[in-house]
């Protein structure tokens, strides 16, 4: 877990710093060098893709990219899933019944077709990418919450929050929503690997960000269509996505696993 | 048993008419026609266009036409592939499509569950430790990942199996394609027998089938594997739904003809009939094949009849 937090931390350091320093653009098309392979004497660190631009800050470019995407993706689906689970665990009953049932009738649904299609009607544009991976991955952290909500409703200080008359929007959002910090951080952990994949995959079929902008997975993309005689441009941005998955993945493993313990004990 | 397969059979209903409706509209809500990329078209042409496909008709009404054409097959005419039905585009991309899917399912139901029962029964040692870090791994690297490097080291390097899918022979060509569309739900389905089998390897009956004497094989083909199956059936319903999201990517890896590819062709090509078609028809397999899985669930465990 340690380990998996460290090479983020590492990842996302270089990804940020790194287009600064290095004196290539990564828009820069040059002609001159184009499918040079990698050499860490030389220039380009990671070699130059089929237009000579420097793969090296692409792909720094694209972690940044796909990384921006999934954090804030992720923080879209947050907002959705606690919102509805706050209320349909705080109000209970009826309400939460019909809340709960739509939620399993949403989870029968292929949602990335619903993204692809969404993709195609609206031209597609980075905000929409946002919204539609937001709006795919709130459904778990909608029933989590609601667990949580049906038990924090019976404690004591939601008791003395009615009795002094605050309503019921304000008891949801200054005394449930706080007390939900914990579980939702380790569930935002699993939910941002969801994001990333669901972002590579939509840019790895040309519908998601779009040239001279990148992702990883519209790098991917890229290194298909020249994997033979340039390898380098599949392998690296690949090797770096799946990279960058599993630390997500081990690490919300981990989280979690934390978390159950210490529920149980 | 009939009440139970009833209610599921009509708890599907509004699941499919939500996904109709909400695919539907996504579409129609588009700023734009279908037509406007095209070079600036007369106004009477254009008009024209729009009657012969019923676009100058209130929503509602296109909707409705919609959906008593849903009932009789009929999907409407594909907006880029002329003098195509989208019906006849499904019709001709999807048994490839189902082949492989099929394949792929059967292949990691196998290898997963195997796998899965192999580290529960070793837990904690070396066997179990390889599996689930190939499990771990096997989650995390997309298959858009995995697809072409696999064709890249397999293919391209060692030249052992085809790279492509038009002009290869025979059965080599789906090796690759089957096995990388397998392999994330190998995974996924030898996380899920471990964590269940290990549970219902401690449990009482299990014991005293051990006390009566029978072999460990003998017990968890008799007495372990059924019930430790449930939670992998349950996840038959996202399994097909991953598989399909799949296939997309490997048909576009490998050039497969399928129904995936058409999608992905439509979705560029801004064909809205198509893509809204394959949407509704991915959608009611899915729907279809959750509502199996939980009528099965129903004979296997007859306690969830109850609910």
């Amino acid at each position: 877990m340690k380990k998996s937090v460290a090479i983020l931390i590492l990842i996302l350091v270089i990804a940020i710093v790194g287009p600064w320093i290095s004196p290539h653009d990564y828009a820069a098309v040059d002609f001159s060098r184009i499918l040079q392979s990698p050499s860490l004497g030389g220039m380009h660190w990671f070699g130059t893709d089929a237009l000579g631009r420097d793969l090296f800050v692409r792909t720094l470019l694209g972690i940044r990219v796909t990384l921006l995407v999934a954090v804030v993706a992720s923080l879209v689906s947050l907002v959705i899933g606690v919102t509805y689970g706050a209320v349909a665990g705080y109000v209970g009953g009826r309400v939460d019944a019909i809340m709960m049932r739509f939620v399993d009738t949403l989870y029968a649904l292929p949602f990335i077709f619903f993204v692809i299609l969404l993709m195609v009607a609206f031209e597609r544009n980075f905000f929409l990418i946002f919204v539609a991976i937001g709006a795919i991955n709130w459904l778990d952290m909608a029933r989590i919450v609601r667990g949580q909500t049906l038990s924090l409703r019976e404690r004591e200080f939601v008791d003395a929050a009615k009795l002094i008359g605050v309503r019921t929007p304000q008891i949801i959002s200054r005394h449930i929503a706080p007390n939900l910090i914990g579980i939702v951080v380790v569930y935002v952990t699993l939910t941002i690997p969801q994001a990333i994949l669901v972002e590579s995959f939509l840019s790895f079929l040309g519908l998601g960000v779009q040239e001279p902008q990148t992702s990883l997975g519209a790098l991917v993309d890229e290194g298909v269509n020249h994997m033979e005689g340039a390898s380098w441009l599949l392998l690296i941005p690949a090797s770096l996505l799946a990279l960058i998955l599993m630390c997500f993945n081990f690490l919300g493993d981990g989280l979690r696993d934390h978390f159950d313990a210490r529920n149980g004990s | 048993m009939l009440r139970y397969t009833l209610l599921r059979l009509l708890g599907a209903i509004p699941t499919l008419l939500l996904v109709i409706v909400l695919a539907f509209l996504m579409v129609h809500a588009a700023p734009g026609g279908p037509f406007d990329s095209e070079r600036a078209l007369p106004p009477e042409v254009a008009e024209d266009i729009e009657k012969h496909y019923r676009l100058d008709e209130p929503l509602p009404q296109q909707l409705l036409r919609y959906m008593s054409g849903l009932l009789q097959g009929d999907l409407g005419p594909s907006y880029r592939y002329r003098d195509y039905t989208v019906s006849e585009l499904i019709a001709s991309g999807f048994p490839l499509s189902l082949q492989i899917g099929a394949l792929a399912m059967g292949l990691a139901l196998i290898v997963g569950v195997g796998a899965g029962t192999l580290a529960a029964q070793r837990k904690n040692t070396l066997v179990d430790r390889i599996v689930m870090g190939f499990a771990m791994t096997g989650i995390s690297i997309p298959v858009f990942v995995v697809a072409p490097v696999l064709v890249l080291l397999v293919a391209v390097k060692l030249h052992w199996l085809p790279a492509g899918w038009s002009g290869s022979p025979g059965f080599a060509k789906y090796v690759l394609p089957v096995i990388t569309l397998a392999l994330p739900q190998i995974a996924y389905i030898a996380r899920l027998t471990r964590a269940s089998m290990i549970d219902v390897l401690s449990r009482d009956y299990i014991r005293t089938a051990y006390a009566q004497g029978l072999g460990t094989k003998a017990i968890i083909r008799v007495h372990a594997l059924k019930p430790a199956m449930l939670p992998v059936l349950s996840y038959m319903g996202p399994a097909v739904a991953a598989v399909l999201t799949g296939s997309v990517v490997i048909e576009e890896v490998f050039g497969i003809p399928g129904l995936g590819q058409f999608f992905v062709r439509g979705a560029l090509n801004r064909d809205y009939t198509l893509v809204l078609g394959i949407v509704i028809f991915y959608a009611t397999l899915i729907v279809l094949l959750n509502l199996i899985v939980d009528i099965l669930y129903g004979v296997i465990d007859p306690r969830v009849r109850q609910r």
